[in-house]
């Protein structure tokens, strides 16, 4: 199954250099080696219509049928040895207790601001920011309780932060997902090779959801918001609120009153202390943020500032995974813990930088650029890969608008073994992992894997060709 | 628990009712038209119109279709999907509406269903449709059968329960009506002037209900027996009276409140419905004319269904809402709010 494998001179997570194989993926070699291509392939198969019948899916938008779609699957999963895990998990902790520090001082007396180790006016212009909430004190003084950093490795071998998302990050369902997968396909793969259990995921959310009531009398009453069934991620939500016990609601099943958030019952009222929030802030509240917004509830924002109801993750998190403020991160770790990060950021040039822009205008072809707020892979420039066109094009939005873009050098991310079309062949990866920070901070061993399935591309995001895989620590 | 939810539950299984017993309908309208092969058009109209109007909307049916033969209506009823209320629809809504509780539900349930779902939208499905009709209509009524199986064995007799029980018994209730209604609409033929048993063997057959007549019944199916069986037996599933009571039990054990009182409309009108079938009788309403009562139950199966909604989906007076965005006019604005919401 692998003898025809080239690792094509790209770091590969499964053979090292001279095409052995590294040590912490011998067992699932030995194990996938032993099936034939069909039985293989007939497995493989077997996912996609569970996935399908499951109706782990997502929507597609604008399509008069409802036509959904699998998010497609790859078998062959990817394995993280012990002590590479020991060194995110440091690595990942130390990053969103450094956030929080960030956000609450942002939110409060802005002494990194103060003290000149963060341009004032790059926090200010940021388009996240909300100056509404300065002085507002959230519960536990926790705001990102749920953060999805993307990881990447480069051709060094190195993991490297790419993004901290810390607004709603979404996919954690696949990582729960995935490994059902793949047991299910595969049913004796995990009985010797020692893999760690994701399981307690939904457990870990839902302790921190409770923790962060803002009421001490009696059981938290959590609820986890949706956008709605027409949400692309809304299969993740449902399942998130099932997995944990909790009501899943959409806004116009709460109501606020009194500065209260209660939900509609057929009982009447019932108060909600903690809401995990899957609707963006520019949404929650159409009295204080979008005017049009149909998703939200009007008053929310009332009963959040006078502390009656906590939200996951807070509001105003955003200026923390603008892709400006990323490239602070590092000197935000030193300020407020006084250490060094234990895992680097991928080099960033911004554009609003006089000697930065200089650069990135000179070198476009070489470089990946992205707008400071975007995600889902839209607003970007891949350099190399670009037509003189569309970099002339991101020329002039550059000089038009310094302030919304980023430059950095392209990584070429690792690669992974992954089943094509009836051959195994190298793919590149990243990884997710999610960090939850409720009592203490948690990181369920595992992730979700992306895969950017085109031959070549570097593009792991789902609405642009991209898979994901199975992610298993070993103990 | 949540009214939205209250309501998803109830109207996803109303709606998987609505779809087993459209697809016997068509049914037995077909059989029944097999003897019945020499009407003209207008004839055929008559036969099919009540059919229509108790199921779709006939204005749709008149802007769409040109013409009102057997064909046409059948499709209208079956995979138009510019009908709300044709199976294929039926099915794609109760989807909906499960999508919207997924997390009430069984995974073992809302695989069957979307399992069915997936098959509707199959080519599998449409040329089953096409070629073996019988088979097709089988094949729904058999996966609404597994749906209300898993139902019964993996959902607690909690208020959850009770909603789709309310939901499927109301739905339930009204289409027996629909079956006892048909022969209202047959003409006089030769072959009926001398009794019309061979029509509501067929009205029993596709109510699944032949076998539970033999065991309680003597002789040839006919008005009196039938309406008996459908009407007032207290222990048939598909019985008026029996789904009346299971709808009356249903209303109580949400509100919590004593039967043989009420606390809300929709128990008073379903106490007085319930005594009024435990008391009644076949002669009474033959006499009266079937069909003039058949109308009188729909419309308070209606009513009980709005005056439920009324007492556990509406919100409080007072309190300020919005309404819910149906899946028919979800905007370009609106779809693009919603795409807003990924990271």
């Amino acid at each position: 199954m692998f003898d025809a494998y080239e690792a094509d001179g790209f770091y590969d997570e499964m053979f090292d250099r001279d095409g052995g194989v590294r040590p912490h993926y011998q067992g699932l070699l030995d194990r996938f080696s032993a099936f034939p291509t069909d039985d293989f392939e007939a497995r493989r198969a077997s996912c996609d219509q569970h996935f399908l019948r499951q109706g782990v899916t997502f929507n597609v938008y604008h399509d008069e049928r409802g036509t959904e779609r699998i998010f497609p699957f790859d078998p062959v999963p990817r394995v993280i040895p012990a002590d590479e895990w020991e060194h995110l998990e440091a690595g990942l902790t130390q990053r969103i207790i450094a956030l929080n520090l960030f956000l609450h001082d942002i939110y409060h007396e802005q002494h990194i601001l103060n003290d000149g180790i963060i341009p004032r006016h790059y926090i200010e212009n940021a388009t996240h920011y909300r100056p509404e909430f300065r002085g507002v004190d959230v519960p536990k003084d926790i705001y990102i309780h749920i953060c999805g950093s993307d990881l990447i490795r480069g051709a060094d071998g190195a993991y490297y932060v790419l993004e901290d998302n810390g607004r709603c990050p979404s996919g954690a369902s696949y990582l729960l997902e995935n490994r059902n997968a793949l047991k299910r396909a595969f049913p004796n793969l995990f009985e010797s090779l020692g893999v760690r259990s994701v399981d307690s995921y939904p457990r870990v959310l839902r302790d921190m959801l409770q923790h962060v009531s803002p009421h001490r009398e009696g059981e938290p009453v959590c609820v986890l918001l949706t956008p709605g069934c027409y949400n692309s991620a809304y299969f993740e939500h449902c399942f998130l609120a099932r997995e944990m016990g909790i009501d899943i609601v959409e806004g116009r099943d709460l109501v606020v009153m009194d500065d209260f958030v209660y939900m509609r019952t057929t009982h009447g009222l019932v108060r909600v202390d903690v809401i995990y929030r899957r609707i963006d802030d520019d949404f929650l509240d159409p009295t204080v943020f979008r005017k049009d917004s149909v998703l939200g509830v009007p008053g929310i924002m009332r009963a959040y500032q006078a502390g009656n109801v906590a939200l996951a993750n807070a509001v105003g998190t955003g200026v923390a995974d603008d892709k400006v403020i990323y490239y602070f991160v590092p000197k935000i770790i030193e300020y407020y813990l006084g250490q060094d990060p234990i895992l680097p950021n991928v080099p960033t040039f911004l554009a609003s930088e006089d000697s930065d822009r200089k650069y990135i205008l000179e070198h476009l072809p070489e470089l990946v650029v992205k707008a400071a707020n975007e995600s889902g892979g839209y607003g970007m420039l891949m350099g190399p890969s670009a037509t003189q066109e569309e970099i002339g094009k991101f020329k002039e939005k550059i000089i038009a608008d310094p302030r919304n873009f980023i430059a950095q050098p392209v990584i070429s991310l690792s690669r992974s073994p992954t089943w094509c079309e009836g051959n195994m062949e190298g793919r590149h990866i990243d990884l997710r992992p999610y960090i939850v920070y409720g009592e203490d901070v948690k990181i369920v061993p595992g992730g979700l894997t992306r895969v950017a399935l085109r031959k070549g591309s570097l593009v792991v995001n789902s609405s642009q060709g991209g898979g994901s895989k199975d992610t298993w620590v070993l103990k | 628990m949540l009214s939205r939810v209250a309501n998803s539950l109830y109207w996803m299984v109303r709606l998987i009712e609505r779809a087993d017993n459209l697809s016997r309908i068509i049914e037995v309208n077909g059989q029944l038209l097999l003897d019945h092969e020499r009407l003209d058009s207008e004839r055929l109209r008559a036969f099919w119109k009540p059919i229509i109007l108790s199921t779709g909307d006939e204005a749709l049916f008149s802007e769409q279709y040109s013409e009102a033969g057997s064909a046409e209506v059948i499709r209208f009823l079956t995979e138009d999907r510019k009908n709300p209320n044709s199976i294929v629809s039926c099915i794609a809504q109760a989807r909906e509406n499960a999508r919207m509780v997924r997390d009430q539900l069984s995974e073992e349930l809302w695989e069957e269903l979307n399992s069915l779902y997936l098959f509707i939208n199959s080519s599998e499905g449409e040329q089953l449709l096409q070629n073996d009709p019988p088979r097709y209509y089988e094949t729904i009524r058999r996966a609404t059968f597994t749906f209300h199986g898993i139902a019964a064995a993996s959902i607690s007799r909690s208020e959850a329960w009770e909603f789709m029980d309310l939901g499927r018994h109301l739905e339930r209730a009204d289409k027996t009506t629909r079956f006892l209604d048909i022969t209202s609409f047959l003409p006089e033929t030769e072959e009926t002037a001398g009794g019309r048993g061979f029509q509501w063997t067929a009205i029993l057959r596709s109510c699944g209900a032949l076998g539970a007549f033999r065991t309680g019944h003597r002789g040839e199916p006919c008005a009196s027996n039938v309406v008996d069986l459908l009407m007032f037996s207290p222990d048939f599933p598909r019985s008026v009276r029996y789904c009346a009571d299971r709808i009356d039990r249903s209303l109580h054990r949400i509100s919590g409140h004593p039967r043989g009182a009420y606390c809300n409309d929709a128990e008073r009108v379903s106490g007085r419905l319930l005594s009024e079938l435990s008391y009644g009788s076949t002669e009474e309403i033959l006499e009266a004319g079937l069909h003039a009562y058949l109308d009188g139950l729909q419309s308070r199966f209606n009513e009980i269904g709005e005056e439920a909604f009324r007492a556990y989906v509406l919100l409080p007076d007072g309190v300020e809402t919005r309404p819910p965005i149906p899946a028919a006019s979800v905007s370009a604005v609106v779809a693009w709010q919603m795409a807003q919401q990924q990271q």
